[in-house]
């Protein structure tokens, strides 16, 4: 019997929802522990000592942190539809894009959402600008990863179920579908996906969530933009 | 492409630890490749341009004129698209090594990230970057443990990745006022250990010069 398989996770948190899709597009049964992020747990602590965040996959007694990571090894140690193309240059394609949304994308998006006035200027233009180029990557395809769900449509999942509960708790309007029509229709596609609906998060959860948290939210990126 | 050039272009910097990464792979695998070194400070190339439109930075490695950029991105490139050249520096049937190798090689962009904040700020937020590269070498130091390298008995994909950073401790050390010696001691001895190496050697620049680099940017970005 195989190992069992455990996410350390949060459900507000995008980067825990990628290694659910991962593994739900293999069809791996695991167990979601959901961390309390204001009191983090022994197991977290001792399974994540470098960051101490979530997401942390436990496959058996092997612990593996960050997600995109987490998303390869799940791929490469699982039979299933392949997660990351065959090709090279397409597997470099998806893995210089998922570092896109990780170290250009997500940043100015949130704080995009959670800021106000002049600072937000800045950053809402930075995030079109990235929007744009995610649009393009598109290119008429059904998923960033072609007619089904690959690596980048698991990276880019903030864009899914997480904006329409960003734009109506801050009541920011960024993804709209004038200037983004093919990323709308991606996450009309992700969520009515059936190989994905299992592990969709639960919206009015979400916007509980971000409402509960929005004070401190908005606190975190005024004090990140005046720096 | 059509009219694009065969082979391997690397579009690279002297002194950039992250282009380094790509010229100490192409080295240990002995693919032969074209070196170009870019205008950075200056005007970027077309060719620059072209190739890395959304960053506009340097490694970018061309291959038959399709461009991969980022220099981890590059390093899983060389292994996938030259399955026959050896060694390999990812473990081949073991999807957990492999992950840990990824992680901590992704963990190495501290080294730089924080170090870099060391030079350029003052008081409070340089004395916190000082805690942060003491605990990512405490770190990193803890990951290799007795091990001769990262990878075990083989140099592998997370020395790769981490070594470029060697030449630019004595900076950090000077602006953090701590010794690598003093808190990693193991890390010490595989960078010494990995000097050695030919790839790693022939790619290097001396920590003068690397420190020099350090003053040119400072006046670039008007920090005293």
């Amino acid at each position: 019997m195989s190992p069992p398989v455990k996410i350390i996770g949060h459900y507000a948190s995008p980067y825990s929802h990628r290694v659910e899709m991962a593994l739900q597009l293999k069809g791996v049964p695991y167990e979601l522990i959901q961390e309390d992020l204001s009191n983090k747990s022994e197991l977290l602590l001792a399974k994540n000592p470098v960051h101490k965040k979530v997401p942390v996959l436990l496959h058996g007694d092997l612990a593996i942190c960050e997600s995109l990571v987490i998303v390869e090894y799940i791929d490469e140690a699982f039979d299933g539809p392949s997660i990351l193309p065959a090709d090279p240059y397409d597997r470099a394609m998806a893995r210089f894009w998922t570092n896109f949304i990780d170290t250009k994308f997500s940043q100015p998006i949130w704080l995009a959402y959670w800021s106000e006035g002049e600072a937000q200027k800045a950053v809402v233009k930075e995030t079109k600008e990235n929007l744009a180029l995610l649009e393009a990557q598109l290119n008429g395809k059904r998923f960033f990863g072609g007619d089904t769900p690959g690596y980048l449509d698991i990276a880019a999942c903030m864009l899914g179920p997480w904006i329409g509960v960003l734009e109506e708790v801050t009541g920011v309007t960024l993804v709209n579908g004038n200037e983004f029509p093919a990323l709308c229709q991606w996450a009309k596609e992700y969520s009515s996906s059936e190989a994905l609906e299992p592990c969709h998060p639960d919206r009015d959860r979400l916007v509980a969530y971000f409402t509960e948290n929005k004070e401190k939210y908005k606190m975190m990126a005024k004090t990140m933009l005046q720096q | 492409m059509a009219g694009a050039k065969k082979g391997l272009v690397l579009l690279d910097f002297w002194v950039s630890p992250f282009g380094q990464r790509c010229r100490i792979a192409l080295a240990e695998k002995g693919i032969p490749y074209e070196y170009s070194e870019q205008e950075l400070l200056g005007a970027k190339s077309d060719l620059l341009l072209r190739s890395n439109p959304v960053h506009k930075k340097i490694p970018v490695l061309l291959h038959d004129g399709r461009p991969v950029c980022e220099s981890l991105v590059i390093l899983n490139y060389l292994e996938e698209a030259f399955p026959d050249a050896s060694p390999k520096l990812l473990p081949a049937d073991d999807a957990y090594a492999r992950a840990q190798a990824r992680f901590w090689a992704a963990y190495s962009d501290k080294v730089y990230e924080v170090g870099t904040r060391l030079w350029k700020l003052k008081g409070e937020p340089q004395a916190q970057a000082r805690a942060e590269i003491v605990q990512v070498l405490r770190n990193l130091d803890g990951e290799l443990g007795e091990r001769s390298f990262f990878g075990g008995e083989a140099f592998g994909f997370v020395d790769v990745a981490l070594v470029p950073f060697v030449p630019w401790l004595p900076s950090y050390e000077r602006y953090g006022e701590f010794s690598v010696e003093g808190i990693a001691p193991r890390l010490a001895a595989w960078a010494r250990r990995c000097a050695e190496r030919d790839s790693v050697a022939k790619s290097f620049h001396p920590p003068e010069k690397v420190d020099e680099f350090i003053n040119l940017l400072k006046k670039t970005y008007g920090i005293e």
